[in-house]
């Protein structure tokens, strides 16, 4: 299999984004994984968010780390770097990218087991550290590109397909990045278009730690009964909190929510949330009620999806380290060097 | 009076300080070396320390050297045996003829002293209790005490120490005068009961000249100020921490916006070297200058990201401070054995370059070089410093710079040159030299994006397992490599004053006891030319100073001759013809050593020293 080319000709009639974009400026070469892949669908509402928010393509940075998951940035957003780095080790490529740009859109595109399991110390670290980035976990549980092995997602007692029931307990990245401090926090699933296009943008648009976990159904090697991330499994046991927009400039999306069950969120990029309240007594800005609350519904065997949590107001790692707006990358000799006669001033110190 | 003759010697012996660790004893000890300085007597201090933070023994050495030797000289002309838990090895290690200062407050057995030395006793503890009633102050003002006891012994000139500790303790008037008036004390109380000076005394010269005192580690850090990194992620290890420690605080001098106070650096302390190594790989590929600064466990936890950085081709700086390995080994000791980790560290065919600075001077600018060399060939650097550069204060030639430098950012594919229709390839080479060039994020709306990865790839960054695409980038980076030969810095030859078959090579901090130990080696009558490699790549001077040579030592810091490893493997050569000559105590090496391993093989090859058959 080597490098597939995709066709660039598209319908002239095919609708254009503000900066007058078509979809098609937003995709990328031909998936090859396998048809029906969770991930695919994922890419698909990356496609469709970023097209929504008019977001210039080139202008994202699109790095990942190694699997299944991993591999789909090359499948959409052509014109942006992408960066598929080594596994586990995505968030401190984005890290130090974002430290050297901090006028990009950083997109770090990861699996469970690059995550959860040989990754779980970067993706806690990064999360602590406030980086402004949408990280999104494409989470099946196994490990897809090495042929179904169980990964820490996996819950207790699912069944591979082999037969094999696992019995360690499984780890839940959305409780983790709450207790961590992430400053948007939400689960989704891939076969929920509706729910998954705006939390993205959502995530986007949001100035700080953006973590979504996004159920994807590996279908060759996790979408059989006994699994606990299969489509059916996860169609049954999906518990929505809410529902959401996201209004952007000057052509805000009609919301047609009944008044009294619609939460406007307003983001520090001017961007608003219109959250559409499913479970009338959830409060998304309240860290500790979305862990109890999460907690609750997982013992009963739920799965909790929605925005669990948003701070509209973080701040992220070029806040705390209070770093000059030009990017770091643009900076030359003339501003970086101190130059000699400073040079001189301190070999005097030294004598 | 001791059995044998006190070891009588102006401006040229060594002082040993035996202490606990944490007990405040190294700011005296390292005022101590200043002062020497200030008389104008070149010194080289070095630090032996325990991986502990208190209650441990320490020594703090001085060798105070008018000649200028700054390598490690062995032996202990007087020992300032502050430590009881090392009395024993303290006293054992004075030369005959040497002398033992000691705090004399509690009498001590005959037994504990020895016959051929000269015994010093001042009772510091009863000078500072009768003077100090708070425990710490105590603790504090003995080492003032000792050091002023010991200005008097030595014949030093006690204003030169007043005058540091006004600098020291500048706005800070009741520290500057309290500091004072304890050297005094120890100084009067020498003068009235002790016989001063010895016969090792320190005589004004005025052999420093316009050098200056710094540790390896702080200039490498100032070197990365200088060479414009922006990025520093780090994880702390021994003895490596100091350099970012010094990144940081050089910055917080020269890298504030002077508007708005903000900050033209980020420094990130990682979770792990992994993710150091990470952040500094994220950041070079978008474009920023980029280093960490680690010791060989680290190197270790880095080297999957060093093989991403060699094939993908990602700029990064490695400051390796080496230590005593393998595992955790000695990590307060000092060695050069990281060579063949570094050179060749990662998975798969790969293949690294190396700088090896003499001293901090040297450190300052190879740093600076290293973000140069790093964008150009798109490759990790590794800068090899050790503990012994890094952690210990050396002298050395003043730093310089040179303001009409400009960066050199490297080939790098600008939007305008993409809309000038440049065919961009990420992984073409279109000048011979092996270098492509790249884009950074967010250049250009259509046109130079590509996706960087780990695989294999075309010359167009498009996935690839063809065999033949494979190979040709593989070649490619041989290619790169070669050219790095002729970038990186080349060795410096020094010739013996009359011919000769034999050579010797070497780098990094045995600079200076090599140095010396040529003229040892002269005096027994060997000739050897000598060459400082100074990087690796390997230019093709050094493939043609073993053509020139019969024999060739290769002195260094390693058990496994590391060095020589590299040389034989990348230049081919017969291994008969190189000598290891290696020294892996966790001790720097001495001239003396080398002095005498190389003379005994010479004797030993039954060469005829060139004195004795001229005469």
């Amino acid at each position: 299999m080597t490098y597939i080319a995709k066709p660039k000709f598209h319908h002239p009639g095919l609708k254009k984004n503000e900066l007058g974009y078509t979809h098609r400026d937003y995709e990328g070469k031909i998936s090859t994984l396998c048809a029906g892949c969770g991930h695919d669908s994922i890419t698909a509402s990356i496609i469709e968010a970023c097209y929504e928010l008019s977001i210039e393509p080139h202008r994202v940075a699109k790095i990942s780390g190694i699997g299944c998951s991993s591999k789909t940035p090359d499948y959409f957003l052509g014109n942006s770097h992408g960066f598929n780095t080594v596994h586990g080790r995505m968030p401190s490529v984005l890290t130090g990218a974002n430290l050297a740009n901090r006028d990009l859109i950083y997109l770090g595109v990861s699996g469970d087991g690059d995550s959860a399991s040989i990754g779980f110390g970067q993706f806690a670290h990064s999360i602590r550290r406030g980086v402004n980035m949408t990280y999104i976990v494409e989470n099946n549980g196994v490990y897809g590109l090495t042929k179904g092995q169980f990964s820490a997602t996996a819950d207790r007692g699912s069944k591979s397909k082999k037969g094999v029931t696992n019995t360690d307990n499984a780890i839940d990245l959305v409780a983790i990045a709450l207790q961590l401090g992430a400053t948007f926090v939400a689960r989704s699933f891939s076969g929920d278009k509706t729910q998954l296009v705006p939390l993205i943008a959502a995530a986007i648009g949001h100035k700080g730690a953006s973590f979504i976990d996004v159920i994807s159904p590996c279908i060759a090697f996790n979408n059989h009964a006994g699994s606990t991330k299969s489509f059916d499994y996860v169609r049954e046991h999906n518990d929505a909190v809410n529902r959401l927009d996201v209004l952007v400039g000057r052509d805000p999306i009609a919301v047609d929510y009944a008044p009294g069950t619609v939460q406007m969120v307003e983001q520090h990029d001017g961007s608003r949330i219109a959250l559409r309240k499913i479970d009338a007594d959830y409060d998304p800005h309240d860290r500790l009620g979305a862990q109890t609350f999460l907690a609750r519904h997982a013992a009963k065997g739920q799965i909790v999806t929605g925005l669990l949590y948003v701070d509209p107001d973080a701040e992220d790692l070029h806040a705390h380290l209070d770093t000059v707006e030009t990017p770091l990358n643009t900076l030359e000799a003339d501003t970086l060097c101190p130059g000699s006669a400073a040079l001189d001033k301190f070999n005097a110190s030294l004598r | 009076m001791p059995d044998k003759k006190p070891i009588s010697s102006v401006n040229d012996f060594v002082v040993r300080f035996a202490n606990v660790n944490g007990s405040g004893s190294a700011s005296a000890n390292e005022m101590f070396a200043r002062a020497i300085l200030r008389h104008g007597v070149p010194v080289s201090p070095r630090n032996i320390f325990p991986s502990n933070i208190q209650g441990l023994p320490t020594w703090y050495e001085v060798r105070v050297t008018e000649a200028g030797h700054l390598g490690a000289r062995g032996g202990v002309d007087m020992m300032v045996a502050m430590n009881p838990q090392t009395w024993d090895k303290d006293v054992a290690g004075i030369e005959p003829g040497g002398y033992l200062f000691y705090d004399s407050t509690k009498p001590m057995p005959s037994t504990k002293f020895r016959d051929d030395i000269t015994v010093i006793g001042v009772p510091l503890t009863a000078i500072t209790n009768s003077t100090y009633t708070d425990p710490r102050q105590r603790q504090l003002f003995k080492n003032i005490i000792y050091l002023g006891a010991l200005s008097a012994l030595l014949d030093m000139d006690p204003k030169l120490i007043e005058q540091l500790i006004g600098e020291q303790y500048k706005g800070k008037e009741k520290l500057l005068s309290s500091n004072v008036h304890a050297l005094h004390l120890g100084r009067d109380w020498a003068l009235q009961n002790l016989k001063c000076p010895l016969g090792l005394r320190i005589k004004k010269s005025d052999k420093v000249g316009d050098r200056i005192f710094i540790e390896g580690n702080s200039a490498a850090a100032l070197g990365a100020v200088y060479g414009g990194a922006t990025v520093c992620a780090w994880y702390p290890i021994t003895p490596s921490s100091s350099v970012a420690e010094a990144f940081t605080a050089h910055c917080k001098k020269y890298r504030h916006d002077a508007e708005t106070g903000k900050a033209k650096y980020a420094i990130v302390q990682g979770e792990d070297e992994l993710a150091s190594i990470g952040i500094v790989i994220g950041a070079s590929w978008n474009g920023a200058r980029a280093f960490t600064a680690t010791s060989g466990p680290g190197v270790s936890l880095m080297t999957e990201f060093i093989g991403l950085s060699y094939f993908a081709e990602i700029p990064a700086v490695i400051m390796n401070i080496q230590r005593a390995g393998p595992s955790t080994g000695m990590p307060t000791r000092t060695q050069q054995c990281d060579i063949i980790a570094c050179a060749y560290a990662s998975h798969g065919d790969t293949k690294h370059v190396l700088l090896f600075p003499e001293d901090p001077a040297e450190a300052f600018e190879f740093a600076a070089a290293a973000f140069d060399l790093a964008e150009r060939l798109q490759t990790t650097i590794f800068l090899m410093l050790d503990l012994d550069i890094g952690m210990n204060h050396r002298l050395c030639r003043p730093l310089k710079w040179d303001d009409s430098k400009q960066y050199d950012r490297g080939k790098v594919m600008t939007a305008e040159m993409l809309d000038e229709g440049r065919d961009f390839g990420r992984y073409l080479d279109v000048d011979g030299d092996g270098i492509p060039y790249r884009t950074y994020p967010g250049t250009h709306p259509t046109k130079g994006s590509y996706f960087t990865r780990g695989t294999s790839r075309d010359r167009y960054a498009r996935y690839s397992e063809e065999g033949s695409v494979y190979a040709d980038n593989m070649q490619r980076l041989v290619r790169k490599f070669e050219t790095a030969q002729d970038l990186v810095p080349r060795p410096l030859q020094a010739n013996a004053e009359r011919p000769t078959k034999y050579g010797v090579i070497y780098f990094g901090s045995t600079s200076p006891a090599m140095d010396e130990a040529i003229g040892l080696l002269e005096t027994r009558g060997h000739q050897l030319d000598r060459l400082r490699i100074r990087a690796f790549p390997f230019h093709s001077s050094v493939a043609s100073f073993l053509a020139e040579h019969d024999f060739v030592y290769v002195v260094e810091q390693n058990r496994d001759a590391q060095l020589r490893q590299l040389i034989v493997n990348e230049n081919g050569i017969d291994p008969v013809r190189l000598v290891p000559i290696v020294h892996y105590d966790g001790t720097p090496i001495t001239a003396r050593f080398i002095a005498k391993a190389i003379g005994d093989h010479q004797d030993h090859l039954k060469v005829t020293p060139l004195r004795k058959a001229v005469s």
